[in-house]
């Protein structure tokens, strides 16, 4: 065997790939600049809050026994008005409860739904998970993404299991739920995601009866699935 | 089959709203609940044998009746973090029937003296969290919530939290901890929720399903209730089928119903043509069985002992067309991506199971790694101060117990189609 038919053979022992001061994992000091003091908790004087955000924060604060609790629900709000956590709004938010960016920073991290990086604000998710992708969810997840592909306003990603499997395989727009979502109107989706529009009428969840035939009032057992 | 309890009338037009709900008998159980003293109320919910209906099936009477007495502040957390793959059971309580749940939750507050409540909500219902919403609103003026309740002198404040996407926040302890508005990560038990729960006080969670059941009981009795289902296993349960299975959906079964009546009768079973190779009988995370196990009675004790669970009661059906591999693929990657990262053996335990999983599917596997995976799994369990990582080791570790001859020709199928592939640049 010459050296060039070696190249081709698979490597037995593969190096670890380093990044950024040898870590392991790419970015893991992306949000942080290690030469500057924490920051601490903003202050009012110095930090320019809009009175709606306030209002939302602060209605949020005062439902619980602990302020902390709000931190979600003022992270939502962040994420509302600016389509993602900006850290401009994680300091206002932060401002407002009296505690540092970096715990509202730590809080947004955890969550799935809350972006941390700059993204368009239309949320959709697909659920890839175990019963989607058994009737066809990654399928639907690449047409998808073919017919959104360089539209920055709509976020679509990928999910975890949406509890949605009776609708398999589905899409959640904005939070309004719709399937089974047959490959042929995927276009029609698409287009009615873009034009911001009730996505698949005719499909949502809310709409649909119960499946068990006990149930009275309910049309009978659901007809089977088309694509089944 | 006895008749529906949960879903009685669930597809009655307007039932989200509280002059239907009124009508169909609603909020009456919570008048015969306040003219009880709370120790019988406990004793009620213990007699009817009810089991959680989240997923660990701990009888929920004897839950209420570990929160100390006494004048500290006491909560009641609902779970509606809904989250384990397969499940949609609490979704439709909460969409079609809000006011069955916030009934039951006031009773619960009520049987253990708790008078701040709190019912969490994962965010991805956004369309059922508002729904329950405007429930709560109905519900405060008509003044079933807010002080001294139809003049019990009971008061309580029932709150709805949304959460923000997260699988570990279902976790009793993750949830409580998300809700104090933390990163969600499991705490050290004991001490448990009812000793030191939210913000440190006694806290009693249940899952929607189970306090849905909770004025059912109040309104027949608990014998009457323990005589549905099996011994040890009472009462009715929403059973979520999907999968490959013609009619998905929730089910209201009496306990004890054998599975392949579950299965086929109801959901139709696998498509015209087709074998079911494997099912999960609750959830992802329940060690999975075969065809051979169909006629099993579905219910706690059979599940357990076939080794499996019944757990939060979904079922998920595999037919003969899919890879047992790419099934574990898609539960190790789930179950990486939604580990909190706090204990070291599911942090990497998860995340190396899946990259052993790809090495399966990219050929460059032996079938020794099965062993290596296998043991991977026996590490995790029991090592963890949750059972995230259980819930991927157990589904996970029963499909290579159970499927190894197809993950073993897999391996090979795989790395013969490499081995071509790089011999195809050699020979170029």
């Amino acid at each position: 065997m010459s050296d060039r038919d070696l190249d081709l053979l698979p490597e037995f022992h593969t190096s670890v790939q380093r990044f950024d001061k040898g870590s392991r994992i790419p970015g893991w000091d992306r949000a942080a600049d290690l030469d500057k003091d924490p920051a601490e908790v903003p202050d009012p004087a110095d930090t320019e809050v809009p009175a709606e955000l306030r209002a939302e924060i602060e209605a949020e604060m005062a439902r619980f026994p602990d302020i902390h609790s709000a931190a979600i629900p003022a992270l939502f709000a962040v994420q509302r008005r600016d389509g993602w956590c900006t850290p401009e709004g994680i300091r206002q938010a932060a401002c407002v409860m009296g505690v540092t960016p970096a715990y509202l920073t730590s809080v947004a991290t955890f969550y799935d739904m809350l972006n941390t990086e700059p993204c368009g604000p239309r949320q959709v998710y697909v659920c890839t998970n175990i019963s989607c992708s058994l009737c066809g969810a990654d399928e639907l997840l690449g047409l998808l993404q073919e017919e959104l592909q360089g539209n920055e306003e709509v976020n679509l990603r990928g999910f975890e299991c949406l509890g949605a499997c009776d609708i398999a395989p589905m899409v959640s727009v904005d939070g309004v739920y719709v399937g089974p979502v047959p490959f042929d109107e995927v276009p029609e989706l698409a287009r009615q995601i873009v034009a911001g529009e009730d996505p698949l009428p005719g499909r949502q969840l809310v709409k649909r009866p119960s499946a068990d035939p006990k149930v009275s009032g309910s049309a009978g057992p659901n007809p089977e699935r088309s694509d089944a | 089959m006895t008749d529906l309890l949960l879903f009685k009338g669930i597809d009655e037009p307007g039932l989200n709203t509280i002059d239907v709900y009124e009508r169909t008998g609603g909020y009456e159980r919570l008048k015969k609940a306040f003219a009880m003293p709370h120790a019988e109320l406990i004793e009620q919910l213990t007699d009817s044998g009810l089991r959680g209906r989240g997923g660990a099936g701990f009888s929920m009477g004897k839950k209420a009746s570990f929160i100390p007495q006494g004048d500290m502040q006491k909560y009641v957390v609902c779970n509606a973090d809904e989250s384990e793959p397969g499940t949609f059971k609490d979704r439709e309580l909460i969409q079609k029937n809000p006011h069955q749940l916030i009934e039951g939750v006031i009773i619960a507050s009520y049987a253990v003296g708790a008078t701040i409540s709190f019912i969490y909500i994962r965010g991805e219902y956004a369309q059922q969290a508002d729904i329950l919403e405007a429930a709560l609103v109905e519900a405060r003026e008509r003044g079933y919530l807010g002080e001294n309740i139809l003049g019990s002198g009971f008061s309580l404040d029932l709150q709805l939290y949304r959460g923000a996407g997260a699988y570990i926040c279902g976790e009793e302890t993750g949830l409580l901890d998300s809700l104090e508005g933390k990163r969600g990560n499991p705490r050290l038990k004991p001490p448990f929720p009812a000793v030191e729960g939210l913000y440190g006080g006694p806290t009693l969670i249940n899952n929607v399903e189970t306090l849905c059941t909770v004025p059912h009981i109040i309104d027949m009795g608990a014998k009457e209730y323990a005589a549905i289902g099996v011994q040890d296993s009472t009462g009715t349960k929403l059973v979520s089928i999907s999968g490959n299975v013609k009619r998905p959906g929730n089910y209201e079964i009496e306990l004890g119903t054998p599975s392949r009546e579950i299965i086929y009768g109801l959901a139709g079973g696998p498509p015209d043509g087709r074998e079911i190779k494997c099912w999960f009988p609750g959830g992802s995370s329940s060690p999975v069985l075969t065809a051979d196990d169909l006629d099993l009675s579905y219910d706690f004790d059979t599940m357990a002992k076939a080794g499996s669970m019944l757990g939060s009661g979904a079922i998920i059906v595999v037919d003969d067309s899919n890879s047992v591999v790419d099934v574990a693929w898609k539960l190790a990657k789930f179950y990486t991506h939604e580990s909190c990262g706090k204990c070291t053996p599911c942090r990497e335990g998860t995340k190396w199971t899946q990259t052993m999983i790809e090495r399966i599917k990219d050929g460059t596997a032996t079938p020794m790694d099965l062993d290596i995976m296998a043991s991977v799994q026996d590490q995790i369990i029991g090592h963890c101060l949750c059972v995230l990582g259980d819930a991927m080791a157990m589904p996970v570790g029963s499909l290579i117990a159970k499927f190894r001859d197809e993950f073993e020709a897999e391996i090979e199928e795989a790395r013969q189609r490499r081995e071509r592939e790089l011999m195809g640049g050699v020979l170029a």
